[in-house]
């Protein structure tokens, strides 16, 4: 009872500090949108897709990638703030509570993938700027794989952060892992494509299968004419042209069990951690 | 009396390095205790080994009754702590704080409104409930500190540093409320410094250097040991050991000052200088401070440590966080 309290202490600190925090906000969700409208547009008329199936056009293809990164990039960042936290923040009230320290790391895990998962919810809406129609389930769907995503990611954060002590090594976290993270997901190349090698480190990254669920959600609700008169919806095109690679309920199991790993590793790091 | 603290052979070693060697004393409840040392001595390891945070090598800690290391939580909820660096959020107003704090430290619901209410006027915040804690002053930063150790009834209230980096104005004040809250309310205080006027204002010192204490006492009592008023006079070379031989003193030399003690300073003057006619060119007479009580028990004055990657952390956090100070 008093874990669950503590817990969700910690969480209500995350979430009233995501809500004062404005500038935030516009930049976790200003950086996604930026890669979407300057790289996707870009790229998307400039380029096309290999072996690209009929009705598919770059910008659809990366836009839930998109959400992938903001996911990826704010969890990561709420995971890391830990650093920071323990020494000049409430964290280190935290610590010195009677609380345990893995309901301290369960808190922060939560709190990091409510605010990632709200982020995300703002961009989906802005899915008919790609072409991509929404419905509630849609939205309600795509907030859920956001926060399973987004757990991983976190505790991920968290697991590494607990042990390290300066800020300077995020940075180094932030180029040598998150950014092949987000690159080999699958959110701005297809898995298929790309050389053998390279599948495989893609196989591997937990995150490819985030994007694989919610691509293959986010396009569940749009058709395209294909050519007049014909139409197919968009999530059979995508597979049949191998840009969604496995069942849903494969994608979320996958990602759970990287969830409860990852969580399971952020919670003994942080606990061990002086 | 009763004791609240007893700490017996505390070890803490990093590796090789040890932080803390063997260190033993006790806390009387409703006592100010004060842990004098410069950075690296071993203060903050002690505090951070009484809170909790750190485990000892070997010794052991009772604090109010329950051992530090087989009974962490209930030593916990029997602690209020500010910390050396701000541990507040900027983003938050302070009702939030201490509304989270009751949270962790299962102040019941019932109470909370009452008790929030008497530590913020305790501290004298009441006024500034509902203001954003980045809107406040470094002092009040403190203030909102020490108010939230407070909140669940602490026995003992853990001050790290907490004046660093305040006016010495603010310095009083907050010394102020200390003082308060220890007559009001009873509660105990441990705190570190390594001001040596601030030391004064505590009951009991600890002197410490090393990981060692050097000396447990009152302030009067630790002054009285260095031997009466110190003499500091600047004269001709050769005076050092004419001085040490003529009267039976130690002279040290501290710069070009030779320093040394005698019983009754303002009747030494006029002998000193029938003595030693034209030799000397100047003579003070000072009253022994706590410095000086550092410097004879530790053979030099109280230094500061190179920077190591956390101050420049704290450096950074005081830029980036630390608002008016």
């Amino acid at each position: 009872m008093h874990v669950a309290r503590a817990i969700y202490t910690i969480w209500l600190r995350e979430f009233k500090v995501f809500v004062r925090e404005r500038s935030r906000i516009v930049g976790m969700i200003g950086q996604p949108l930026l890669y979407l409208l300057i790289v996707g547009t870009g790229i998307s008329s400039g380029m096309s897709l290999n072996n690209a199936p009929g009705g598919m056009d770059y910008l659809k293809f990366m836009y839930p990638g998109i959400i992938g990164m903001s996911v990826l990039f704010t969890s990561i960042f709420s995971g890391a703030s830990i650093i920071w936290d323990r020494e000049f923040g409430f964290l280190k009230e935290v610590l010195v509570a009677p609380v345990p320290r893995w309901a301290v790391a369960v808190g922060k895990i939560l709190g990091g993938a409510t605010v990632a998962s709200i982020q995300s919810a703002i961009l989906a809406a802005l899915a008919p700027v790609a072409g991509i129609s929404l419905s509630v389930g849609v939205m309600v769907k795509l907030l859920l794989l956001s926060f399973l995503t987004s757990l991983a990611v976190t505790s991920l954060g968290v697991a590494i952060a607990a042990r390290m002590e300066s800020m300077q090594g995020f940075q180094m976290i932030m180029n040598f892992l998150v950014m092949p993270l987000y690159f080999l997901s699958g959110g701005m190349f297809p898995v298929q494509s790309a050389p053998a090698w390279m599948q495989k480190l893609m196989l591997v990254d937990p995150l490819t299968y985030g994007v694989d669920a919610l691509r293959q959600v986010a396009f569940s609700h749009t058709t395209v004419e294909l050519a007049p008169g014909l139409s197919a919806p968009l999530v059979e095109i995508a597979r049949s042209g191998g840009l969604i690679r496995w069942d849903l309920g494969v994608d979320v199991a996958v990602m759970a069990a990287v969830t409860l790993v990852l969580a399971a590793a952020a919670a003994v790091s942080f606990s061990r951690a002086e | 009396m009763t004791e609240v603290i007893r700490v017996e052979g505390l070890v803490k070693r990093f590796g090789d390095f040890t932080a803390v060697d063997g260190v033993s004393f006790t806390v009387q409840q409703g006592e100010i205790f004060g842990f004098l040392g410069p950075n690296g001595a071993g203060k903050s390891t002690t505090i951070k080994i009484l809170s909790t945070l750190l485990k000892p090598t070997s010794g052991t800690a009772i604090l109010a009754g329950y051992d530090v290391v087989r009974q962490p939580n209930e030593v916990r909820q029997s602690i209020g702590m500010v910390f050396q660096d701000p541990a507040l959020d900027n983003r938050l107003t302070a009702e939030e704080h201490l509304i989270l704090h009751a949270m962790l430290y299962n102040v019941p619901r019932s109470v909370l409104a009452e008790r929030i209410d008497q530590v913020l006027k305790m501290v004298g915040l009441a006024d500034r409930r509902k203001s954003l804690v980045r809107t406040f002053s470094g002092g009040m930063r403190r203030r909102l500190e020490i108010a939230r150790g407070l909140l669940h009834h602490p026995k003992v209230l853990f001050l790290d540093e907490p004046t660093v980096g305040l006016d010495p104005q603010t310095r009083a004040a907050i010394w102020e409320h200390v003082r308060r809250l220890r007559d009001e309310i009873g509660v105990t205080v441990f705190m570190t410094t390594h001001y040596m006027d601030e030391a004064e204002n505590c009951d009991r010192i600890a002197i410490i250097d090393h990981g060692k204490i050097q000396a447990i006492d009152t302030p009067a009592a630790l002054k009285r040991r260095i031997g009466g008023d110190l003499i500091i006079v600047t004269g001709d070379p050769g005076l050092q050991e004419d001085l040490a031989a003529r009267y039976g003193v130690e002279v040290r030399r501290v710069g070009n000052e030779l320093h040394f003690q005698v019983a009754a300073g303002a009747e030494f003057v006029p002998r000193v200088v029938a003595d030693f006619p034209g030799r000397i060119r100047s003579i003070q007479v000072k009253q022994p401070s706590l410095d000086d009580v550092f410097l004879q028990l530790t053979g030099r004055a109280i230094r500061d440590e190179e920077a190591s990657e956390l101050d420049l952390m704290r450096q950074h956090a005081r830029r980036v966080w630390g608002g008016r100070r």
